[in-house]
């Protein structure tokens, strides 16, 4: 029984420094303030780029509205992934969970973009292209 | 038997395997989640590029201080939230109660404002079906474009699914402090608090996706 054993010893001993190692990278408060107050300053960074009428600064309707939705949900997906990988530890699990993380962000990017593609492309005057 | 030993289920290894487990179970849960809220923002992103005009007059109706103040609000539950998981995670039973307590109270407060920001809405005749005057003509009589009363349902549905699962969330989370205190949670064991974590930060993303879409697409509709 003293081989099982010796072999027991070493693997407690290799990998208690990983351990140790572990602990040491995992979630912090400091960090956990910090990442508050990104999220904070973002909030307020949103609100304010939302009063500015970008189509009136771009001159350009269609324009100004792509250059809002681009600013408030850029500002909106920084944020997530703040809370993600910070507040729900993502960046500490192991990586099935973030593969299944990112599973879900590109089953939600088929539902709208398939479905937005398709009205988008859609006609009200289709009977002329039949025949 | 300590209450540590017993909360390892016999068909794990051990508790990382166990803890590990839980993880993906619940991730699993909110990717079905993610799909439960797709279908609203979906419609939301359909009917929005139908009528932009009207989506944003409608939005202009809400208080944008009272939701961004409500936002910040949230993200502080978040944060004590992840201070609680951290206080458990150290064994310091105390710390994470009272972290608990603190996120109940600002949910608590968010649903609140959210009570007042509805009784606004019902005060200016704003509920799809139930109170609409509204949603038919202005203060001046002006008939309301198409897609007016639409933003609206929207908002209802989308904003109230969420308040219903911060409701849900609440006496989980006081659950846990009571379970806390009572010492069934320690460093080794502490998943409940980790899960319960990761359902409460979902519902505050799910927040910062919903604030921009409904609050501020109209928001620079009042400058003029």
């Amino acid at each position: 029984m003293s081989a099982p054993t010796h072999h027991t010893k070493a693997v407690v001993a290799h990998t208690h420094p990983e351990a140790a190692d572990h602990e040491h990278h995992g979630p912090t408060v400091k960090m956990y303030i910090a990442i508050f107050l990104a999220l904070c300053v973002l909030t307020i960074v949103t609100v304010v780029t939302a009063k500015i009428d970008f189509a009136h600064v771009l001159n350009n309707q269609a324009m100004g509205d792509l250059a809002s939705n681009v600013v408030a949900l850029g500002i909106a997906c920084t944020k997530a992934t703040l809370v993600i990988l910070f507040f729900m530890h993502v960046k500490y699990e192991n990586k099935l969970v973030g593969l299944a993380v990112v599973a879900s962000v590109i089953w939600l990017s088929f539902l709208l973009l398939i479905t937005t593609s398709d009205y988008m492309t859609r006609v009200t005057d289709w009977h002329l292209f039949t025949k | 038997m300590s209450s540590v030993a017993t909360s390892l289920q016999h068909h794990f290894a051990d508790f990382k395997q166990q803890k590990e487990t839980a993880v993906l179970g619940m991730w699993s849960f909110l990717i079905q989640e993610v799909m439960f809220f797709g279908g609203l923002f979906l419609t939301y992103v359909v009917y929005r590029s139908q009528y932009p005009g009207a989506f944003a007059l409608a939005s202009a109706q809400l208080n944008v201080n009272l939701g961004g103040a409500n936002t910040i609000v949230l993200i502080c539950s978040s944060l004590t939230m992840a201070m609680a998981v951290h206080a458990a995670s150290k064994g310091n039973r105390a710390g994470m109660a009272g972290w608990l307590l603190l996120t109940i109270m600002f949910g608590s407060i968010f649903l609140g404002v959210k009570v007042f920001e509805y009784k606004e809405k019902w005060d200016h005749g704003l509920i799809p079906g139930i109170q609409d005057f509204g949603l038919k003509f202005d203060h001046e009589g002006v008939p309301r474009p198409t897609g007016f009363a639409l933003y609206f349902a929207l908002y209802f549905a989308m904003t109230g699914l969420h308040a219903v699962h911060m409701i849900i969330g609440i006496p989980l989370l006081l659950n846990l402090a009571i379970n806390g205190l009572r010492g069934k949670y320690g460093p080794h064991y502490y998943t409940p608090v980790e899960m319960t974590g990761l359902y409460w930060h979902f519902v505050d993303i799910v927040w910062i996706f919903l604030f921009p879409l409904l609050y501020l697409i109209g928001a620079h509709v009042g400058a003029h």
